[in-house]
């Protein structure tokens, strides 16, 4: 038994182990690497991914995938500072707005693969071409955000000072969501009930409703809570860019679900995590921070990096799963 | 397996809505855009905006072909856009750089297009991953190869026997529709006239029984994604023959979206087995079709996937089993024979 978990939580421990060993060689081979505002940096520049990964994550631990994400999140970006600049919608309101839109388009997706059995892959391609679309529709080019609210208030005086390294780091509010969002996923996904199921889903969709899992609520579900979380991710990246562009986030999708697998979800749905999904993210941001302190190597790179780090983990979790298999035949025997 | 009952006529069944939707779209266009169907014979060549829809149409159907065949084995392949894009740029590079004859370019890309589709081949096959993932890994890095293959700038060549390809004409008709149609008939003779359809569409319904019952799967397997890789790699070299110009960035951008969906509208099931040719060439025709009456009513580029999306939601519930039951429950007799 104790083997068995262990094998099972290899994918984790192996991702947080390239993040500290990834972290480790940065620190030894570039001065001024081991600082805090690298790590702020790794936070700030990061965090709109984090929490688009945290949405993904439930979706392919349950077993399907999200390819509208990136589309979803300029749409987002791109409707809020429309509303803003030029409707004269106060921030706030125009955030609640957004979020209403995403979960709507994060619902009609989920009701489109779980109530009529449209195949996952095919809804959420025709949703990101959707998105995009309505991204322009909505505003044609990259409209900028001068709104006080969101210029001053939110990113000066909610921003928080830090006495860490020589002079401090600042914290903007976008990594505080980040931190909210995170510790909220992970309550979700392991204390309740909706966690357990969407565990249940994509281990065993089959066995799940034999135990009398409301199977197509909890797909609906997760899709509506990917769509909500692409909606803040979208936010935040308005926030990052004090702008809505609608030609941003193009090719985000892939990022995010690297981002998952690298994290240790697998992709077959029924085991993963927020907390890798977290590492994952962070593994991608230090790839490409070490390739812009090397300095001469393109940054092209990083996408192939990244494409080459999925194929590793792909393989890790294959050959984690034969294993896993022999141990519970094993277990089995002896039990 | 028990297919073989009448493939011919049950093959026409399946092409009767997307043939009905390419008419009523070139209706539609034809009431509202005056010169619509107007075609001109110039300089040995014929011109128009149905060749135009024909001449574009076709890279999208060389590269859904090939999808074609990867969707009947139950599998996808998202890695065709960039594999274009390698292709582009393998194209330019040695044609500029290397200065080598026209041939050796080509000969160069195509090669390169058959390595990556057999690279997907052996992930799924072999490594058992699953297709989206697989493919997804090198539509990942495939563009940062192609960047690196051109060096992030964008390669220009003068008009050549390579610019010929996009801009050039045989028998009056642009030559990427006659490399659309050798492709298309090549395929067909081959799936057909040989056991390899058969294979395919054993694959596609039940791997594990196909290889159960001696279906070689995994050369199977290996042969639709090469197949998709070479034809992905065609349609590389004829964008950047019709923009004389090999640009890593943008090139076989949505490439794998519009291919997808010229296949699922061609009535090939995204769940695999069933798959046909015909179909798909109707569905990248319809698609850019689609396009083209969306430019043309002044909708813009960035704005034209909308619509789009919406058509393919369209034809997808009307393929998804639940609808098709609740739609011909509509139809049915109150209390008649179930």
């Amino acid at each position: 038994m104790k083997l068995h978990r262990l094998v099972s939580a290899t994918p984790v421990l192996a991702t947080c182990a390239l993040l500290v060993g990834l972290f480790a060689f940065g620190a030894i081979s570039y001065p001024n690497f081991a600082s805090a505002a690298v790590v702020r940096n790794l936070l700030v520049d990061n965090a709109f991914l984090v929490v688009a990964a945290v949405g993904m994550t439930f979706v392919i631990i349950s077993g399907g995938i999200d390819l509208s994400v990136g589309a979803a999140m300029a749409f987002s970006a791109t409707l809020a500072a429309a509303l803003i600049e030029a409707g004269g919608v106060h921030p706030l309101a125009a955030a609640a707005v957004v979020l209403a839109a995403g979960l709507a388009f994060g619902l009609v997706q989920g009701v489109l693969i779980a109530v009529l059995d449209v195949p996952p892959f095919m809804v959420t391609l025709a949703g990101m071409f959707l998105a995009r679309g309505a991204a322009f529709a909505v505003h044609p080019q990259s409209r900028g955000i001068t709104h006080p609210f969101v210029a001053t208030t939110l990113n000066e005086t909610l921003a928080m000072h830090l006495p860490l390294g020589a002079r401090g780091v600042t914290i903007p509010p976008t990594v505080v969501v980040m931190l909210l969002v995170l510790i909220g996923a992970w309550v979700l996904l392991r204390h309740a009930r909706f966690g357990r199921a969407v565990y249940a889903v994509g281990d065993d969709a089959c066995a799940a409703r034999l135990m009398g899992l409301a199977v197509r609520r909890v797909k609906v579900g997760v899709y509506t809570l990917c769509g909500l979380t692409s909606a803040v991710a979208g936010l935040l990246f308005a926030l990052y860019q004090q702008s809505g562009d609608p030609a941003s986030c193009k090719g985000m999708e892939l990022d995010v679900i690297a981002a998952v697998i690298i994290g240790g979800t697998l992709l077959r749905g029924g085991a993963g995590s927020v907390i890798g999904t977290f590492a994952g993210v962070m593994i991608l941001g230090l790839i490409q921070t070490i390739i812009s302190f090397q300095g001469d190597l393109s940054s092209w790179w990083t996408r192939i990096v990244a494409g080459g780090l999925v194929l590793v983990f792909l393989l890790l979790h294959q050959g984690i799963g034969v294993v896993a298999r022999r141990v519970g035949r094993t277990a089995d025997r002896q039990g | 397996m028990n297919q073989s009952g009448l493939p011919w006529r049950r093959g026409m069944r399946s092409l009767v809505w997307p043939v009905a939707a390419l008419a009523l779209l070139l209706a539609f266009n034809a009431a509202t855009m005056p010169g619509f169907f107007a075609i001109e014979a110039r300089d040995g060549r014929v011109y128009g905006v149905l060749v135009d829809i024909l001449n574009h149409g076709s890279r999208t159907a060389l590269v859904a072909l090939g999808m074609t065949l990867v969707i009947a084995t139950g599998g996808v392949d998202l890695s065709v856009g960039a594999v274009a894009a390698m292709a582009g740029a393998v194209t330019a590079t040695l044609l500029v750089q290397a200065q080598v004859p026209w041939p050796v370019a080509i000969a160069g890309a195509v090669a390169l297009g058959m390595c990556c589709g057999v690279w997907n081949g052996v992930c799924v096959s072999v490594f058992r991953l699953q297709p989206i993932v697989a493919t997804l890994v090198l539509m990942v890095a495939g563009r940062g190869v192609a960047q690196l293959i051109t060096g992030g700038s964008i390669i220009t060549f003068e008009s050549g026997p390579i610019a010929a390809i996009g801009n050039g004409s045989f028998l009056g008709l642009p030559v990427p529709v006659t490399m659309m149609v050798v492709a298309a008939v090549a395929l067909q003779v081959l799936v057909r006239r040989t056991a390899l359809g058969l294979c395919v569409q054993c694959v596609g319904d039940n791997a594990t029984a196909a290889r159960l019952a001696g279906v070689p799967d995994r050369a199977v397997m290996l042969f639709v994604y090469g197949v998709c890789g070479v034809l992905a790699a065609t349609a590389g070299i004829i964008e950047c023959s019709y923009i004389k110009a090999a640009d890593a960035n943008n090139a076989g951008s949505l490439l794998e979206l519009d291919a997808i969906l010229a296949v699922v509208i061609g009535g090939t099931s995204l769940t695999g087995g069933r798959f046909s040719f015909a179909g798909t060439i109707i569905g990248a025709m319809l698609m850019q079709t689609m396009t083209k009456t969306l430019y043309m009513h002044d909708v813009s580029a960035e704005i034209a996937p909308a619509p789009k999306a919406l058509v393919v939601i369209l034809v997808c519930l009307l393929h998804a089993p639940r609808v098709r039951e609740w739609v011909s429950g509509l139809w049915r007799p109150r209390g008649g024979s179930a």
